[in-house]
């Protein structure tokens, strides 16, 4: 399940431009994160993909299926869409909020709430939640609901809106490495939209930077952004102007570790470096890119929450 | 008491016509309101109009309308039905600024998420939109249920057996026992009925006991009524 934007231009009435001219191809069973400020479009782009919004101009296929000949509510019930705040509905169960979609294409209850039982148990909640009202959830919880809603009617796109915008940094840790796991084991076709830099490293497989009215400043691998950032503007925003990506080895940690300090003097984890040498080369290499960081600059995600 | 022991009958019956003129009214009044409530929170010019409409027709006296009801409308004169379409203009005028409030207190968030989930229009409204205005409706239909129920005794002046006989009698004869008791009973019913919606509201909401009136339906009961109820009389 491929999407494509082919030159998708979003105009509204009044003037404003939300998106000018967007191409892009996100390839199946992986995830595509579009990371930009507030007002880049990101979100309008991924709304566009389950027709929420329709594009003034362009187009946007789903396995060379152009979306606009496509009924919205039936789209809408084959993508599975995870937003902000959970977008629960309050006067339902758990069970039956997890159980919407398939209701709506007319599972029969029962069967569509013992699936919904399943579905809890794979995003890590409780059995004992499934009769509470989202209203007495914590934030964390409330999230994860919303994930399994998302996966219910087991769709191969899954749209996500800034999911773990509103939960506490030690909460949103978890909800990532959960997602990570979900998508090591599902491989859906995933957009997902944050304004956090460390998120879309940290989740993305394509990394599409935004600026300001949805034009692409970057495409590409969070190690080939952070390698080769475009132009001042990436540079910028992922960081490694403020010297927070410019890490210097210290040598100054138990054993065989060096510890790493960005630009500003502020520790930003330990690297093995066994006799003194750093084998870097290889890790990278082997494609496993930063995500197996064991450089992790935890503090820089502190001090940006 | 004596007067009261003596005319249980009498004040049973009155109770029991008061009540057939006022329930039709109350349950009409919001069947009609919701779609008309629904469509001024949607569109701002249906609003305007709506809601205008909506005081205009609650500042026309209640014993004018009781009189021009059939005149209009070709009824006898001594119809009950004149006072429960009279009845019913009044909760409508009132319900419609509840039931706007109602939909526009709908989160949007909780909307949006519901139609990218694939609600169609019509599965919106009757699952997430109706149910999730509930508890302000709640609030504006027991503002309309205790106005109404003090209204209707306007029929009195018109010469249809409602509780508001006790007052028109009462001070012809200048007999305050009889005044006193319709009053009473008054009160009594419109505590009866709140309490009955209420207890319907609770069935219906399961999700919301315990919860206290959101600040918008507090807003909405203090304001629904301009004059205060019985403002027409």
């Amino acid at each position: 399940m491929s999407i494509e934007f082919r030159h998708v231009r979003k105009t509204y009435p009044d003037g404003t431009t939300a998106v000018e001219d967007f191409s892009l191809v996100v390839p199946s069973h992986s995830t595509t994160v579009f990371v930009g400020s507030s007002g880049c479009g990101k979100t309008t782009l991924l709304r566009m993909i389950n027709r929420m919004v329709d594009p003034s101009d362009g187009q946007i296929l789903i396995d060379e299926e152009d979306v606009s000949r496509v009924e919205p509510v039936a789209l809408r019930r084959r993508i599975g869409y995870v937003m902000q705040n959970s977008g629960l509905l309050p006067h339902r169960t758990v069970i039956d909020n997890v159980a919407t979609v398939p209701i709506l294409t007319g599972t029969p209850k029962a069967k569509a709430r013992q699936d919904a039982l399943g579905l809890l148990d794979r995003v890590g909640l409780d059995r004992a939640l499934a009769n509470r009202y989202p209203g007495q959830l914590s934030g964390g919880q409330q999230q994860r609901v919303g994930v399994a809603r998302g996966l219910a009617a087991d769709p191969n796109i899954l749209l996500m809106d800034e999911p773990f915008g509103a939960v506490d940094p030690i909460v949103r840790d978890e909800l990532q490495q959960e997602l990570l796991r979900l998508q090591r084991e599902l491989g859906k076709t995933t957009v997902f939209v944050t304004h956090d830099i460390d998120e879309a490293f940290l989740l993305g497989t394509q990394v599409v930077i935004l600026k300001r009215g949805g034009v692409v400043a970057q495409i590409g691998t969070p190690a080939e952004i952070l390698a080769n950032p475009a132009d001042d503007f990436v540079a910028d925003f992922v960081g490694a102007k403020r010297g927070k990506r410019r890490l210097t080895a210290e040598e100054r940690g138990a054993g065989d570790d060096v510890l790493l300090v960005d630009a500003a003097g502020y520790p930003a984890g330990l690297i093995a470096a066994p006799g003194g040498r750093l084998e870097l080369a290889d890790a990278l290499a082997a494609g496993a890119g930063p995500k197996s960081r064991s450089v992790s600059n935890k503090t820089d995600q502190a001090g940006d929450a | 008491m004596d007067w009261v022991w003596s005319h249980l009958d009498l004040i049973w019956s009155s109770t029991l016509a008061h009540v057939a003129l006022c329930v039709p009214a109350i349950v009409l009044g919001f069947v009609v309101s919701v779609p008309l409530g629904y469509w001024a929170s949607r569109s701002t010019a249906a609003r305007g109009v709506l809601l205008t409409l909506g005081n205009v027709l609650y500042t026309i006296p209640g014993i004018a309308l009781v009189v021009l009801v059939p005149v209009v409308l070709g009824l006898p004169i001594l119809n009950p039905l004149n006072v429960t379409i009279a009845l019913l203009i009044y909760a409508v005028a009132i319900m419609v600024r509840s039931a706007a409030d109602a939909f526009a207190s709908v989160d949007a968030d909780v909307r949006g998420s519901a139609r990218a989930q694939g609600f169609s229009g019509p599965q919106l409204f009757w699952r997430v939109e109706l149910p999730l205005a509930g508890p302000v409706l709640l609030a504006g239909i027991r503002v309309v249920s205790v106005s109404t129920i003090s209204l209707a005794t306007v029929a009195a002046l018109v010469g249809i057996p409602s509780l508001g006989g006790f007052f028109t009698d009462g001070f012809q004869r200048s007999f305050a026992t009889e005044v006193v008791t319709g009053l009473v009973a008054v009160l009594v019913l419109a505590a009866v009925f709140d309490v009955v919606i209420g207890l319907i509201g609770r069935a219906l909401m399961p999700w919301n006991r315990g919860r206290r009136l959101t600040s918008r339906a507090a807003k909405t009961l203090a304001t629904a009524v301009p004059g205060g109820v019985g403002a027409n009389l």
